[in-house]
């Protein structure tokens, strides 16, 4: 009986063979998907976008992350050994990963997935920046350049995976037409917003590209250290150049003490605005669990706040 | 020049509303801590108030687990634990051979370890003194009236027991054998010194709290004799501290909370040099005059 069954599949296996130029094209549920590694979480959701079951995609930096800083974990340096495609942001944004790929002695092919974006300088003026960097790295909150990091990641997954060309061309034209639908959604939303009111204080410095495309002003609190406790020459600022400025909302992130936000909102008359988003999704269930969400949330969020 | 000083002290309460509500919720606080304080002291506890800020803490982090950061769950939570460890701790050193150190030692560490045991249970990865660090500048209406509810209580329950409260720091054994009010009494105030911690934790965080109410206790001792004039003295060196330490960290762009502590502890050495009940610089010219 044992014998028969050995036999058996010896048999199954050995027409497997026979047929796989055949069978390529339509790849069993067994057979193990591509691997990709991406440096966080944003850029994992456009690699599973494009390459749906057929990849398994690995973020470095997982939701919730801080993409700036990282910290190594053994089981990644085993990941990127088995990579066939890893997926960078660029601009400088990982900083760590030229020492984690040495450290890992793997070479896999990359991609960085901002090649072909518009930049914006780091320190501001036009956008597309007409100098030379450095740039700001945060490109993907401009929907536009986000549809050519999709773009780039399609051709780099190509390459790396020529047999499953048709379906990765297919599925990228899909989430490229959903990308279209959401830029003119966020176009939409801002419009409805008066230019005059279209000003926000915020601790995020990643807006930089969504300030630019959408005509939003983005102002940063004078003189704040998120990270300390917050002083009393701290709050009068704030609460200083709301007033002078009239700005109507406030985002405030790593603040630690929400009351101090719900205080400064109070006597300065700003919107308290809630939770946005900029460089890392927030868990699958979450309000930003994939770039497209995480759109929709901080435009929600942003026009809440804004509207009068 | 008047311009100046209008500049440097009164502007910032005027142009803001926060600055106003910090005066006064730590004025408040002064207030009812003055005279706790100095009860303390002569009760030879001035190290209990640390102690009972440690049980306060999980309390009011259970509080924060279980409603989120709601005011009246931290309070609560707080108040339960703290009230609990203050009479537990009283009724084994009524009861047992240990004294009250002792118990109200082990009785707080285990109260610490229960909360820090089911904050990491929860597997929340909040920084608990985030959560329990009040800030003076962010004191809502709610927080406002909290303070001055308890201040009131306090010092009305202070009025109420004071006459054994000063026997008892007089002399224990005397009220032992003229009354049976010596134990709830003393459970009383500990729950009292339980109440007006939580004050604290609210206006400056928990671990400062004990400085708003021993430093301006301590300082008053150099100043004074009877209990009276020292509650007194206490209050205003508290109420100086707290104005001086909000108007230092406006200007100099200090955390405030601290900064009024440290103004607290400011005062404290000035007390400690020139205060003339024991003031180290009254002793030095009093030993150079004896030697003359």
């Amino acid at each position: 009986m044992r014998l028969l069954r050995s036999l058996f599949l010896a048999l199954c296996v050995s027409i497997g063979l026979w047929n796989q130029p055949a069978l390529a094209q339509s790849r069993s549920l067994d057979e193990p998907k591509i691997k990709i590694v991406a440096s966080f979480s944003i850029l994992a959701d456009f690699a599973r976008h494009i390459g749906g079951d057929h990849v398994e995609v690995i973020d470095l930096v997982g939701p919730n992350g801080d993409a700036h800083v990282y910290q190594p974990k053994p089981l990644d340096v085993a990941h990127l050994a088995q990579a066939r495609l890893v997926i960078l942001n660029g601009l400088g944004l990982e900083g760590w990963f030229d020492r984690l790929i040495a450290a890992s002695g793997a070479k896999p092919p990359l991609v960085i997935a901002s090649q072909g974006s518009k930049f914006l300088s780091l320190k501001g003026g036009a956008y597309p920046a007409v100098d030379q960097g450095p740039y700001d790295p945060h490109a993907w909150q401009d929907v536009a350049n986000a549809s050519s990091y999709v773009r780039a990641i399609t051709t780099a997954l190509i390459e790396a995976d020529p047999a499953a060309r048709s379906l990765y061309e297919a599925r990228s034209q899909a989430y490229l037409g959903e990308l279209s639908r959401l830029e003119a959604e966020v176009k939409a939303a801002i419009s409805a917003i008066p230019r005059q009111r279209r000003r926000v204080i915020t601790t995020h410095d990643a807006f930089g590209y969504f300030a630019k495309a959408y005509d939003i002003d983005f102002i940063a609190p004078q003189g704040v250290s998120t990270d300390a406790e917050a002083t009393a020459q701290d709050v009068a600022k704030i609460i200083r150049q709301i007033k002078a400025d009239k700005i109507p909302a406030v985002f405030l992130e790593n603040v630690s003490d929400d009351r101090l936000i719900r205080r400064i909102g109070k006597e300065s008359g700003a919107k308290i605005g809630g939770k946005v988003f900029s460089d890392a999704l927030s868990e699958t269930k979450g309000p930003a669990g994939s770039y497209i969400d995480m759109m929709r949330n901080n435009i929600r969020e942003f026009t809440a706040a804004l509207k009068p | 020049m008047m311009a100046a000083l209008y500049d440097l002290i009164i502007a910032p309460f005027v142009e803001f509303d926060f600055m106003r509500r910090a005066l006064i919720g730590s004025f408040v606080l002064a207030l009812s801590a003055g005279p706790m304080g100095v009860f303390l002291v002569l009760r030879r506890m001035s190290l209990v108030g640390d102690a009972m800020a440690h049980a306060i803490l999980p309390g009011a982090a259970i509080g924060y687990l279980i409603a989120g950061l709601s005011l009246s769950a931290m309070t609560l939570g707080g108040l339960i634990a703290g009230c609990l460890v203050a009479i537990l701790a009283g009724l084994v050193t009524r009861h047992t051979q240990l004294r009250e150190d002792a118990s109200l030692a082990s009785f707080y560490i285990i109260s610490l370890a229960l909360g820090v045991t089911l904050v990491s249970l929860k597997g929340s990865n909040i920084d608990l003194l985030h959560v329990l660090f009040g800030s003076v500048l962010a004191l809502d209406d709610a927080a406002l009236i909290l303070l001055a509810s308890i201040s009131s209580f306090t010092i009305l329950v202070l009025a109420v027991i004071y006459r054994p409260l000063v026997l008892e720091c007089v002399d224990p054994g005397f009220l032992r054998t003229i009354s049976s009010m010596g134990a709830p009494v003393h459970l009383l105030f500990l729950c009292l010194v339980v109440i007006n911690l939580i004050s604290g934790f609210h206006a400056m965080g928990t671990l400062l709290a004990v400085g708003v109410l021993m430093l301006p206790a301590i300082s008053a001792r150099f100043w004074c004799q009877s209990i009276g004039t020292m509650m007194g003295v206490s209050c205003v060196i508290g109420i100086l501290a707290s104005a001086l330490g909000l108007i230092a960290s406006y200007h100099l762009g200090l955390a405030s909370g601290p900064t009024i502590i440290l103004l607290a502890g400011v005062l404290y050495f000035l007390s400690l040099l020139l205060g003339p009940q024991g003031g180290l610089l009254w002793r030095l010219r009093r030993s150079v005059h004896l030697e003359g």
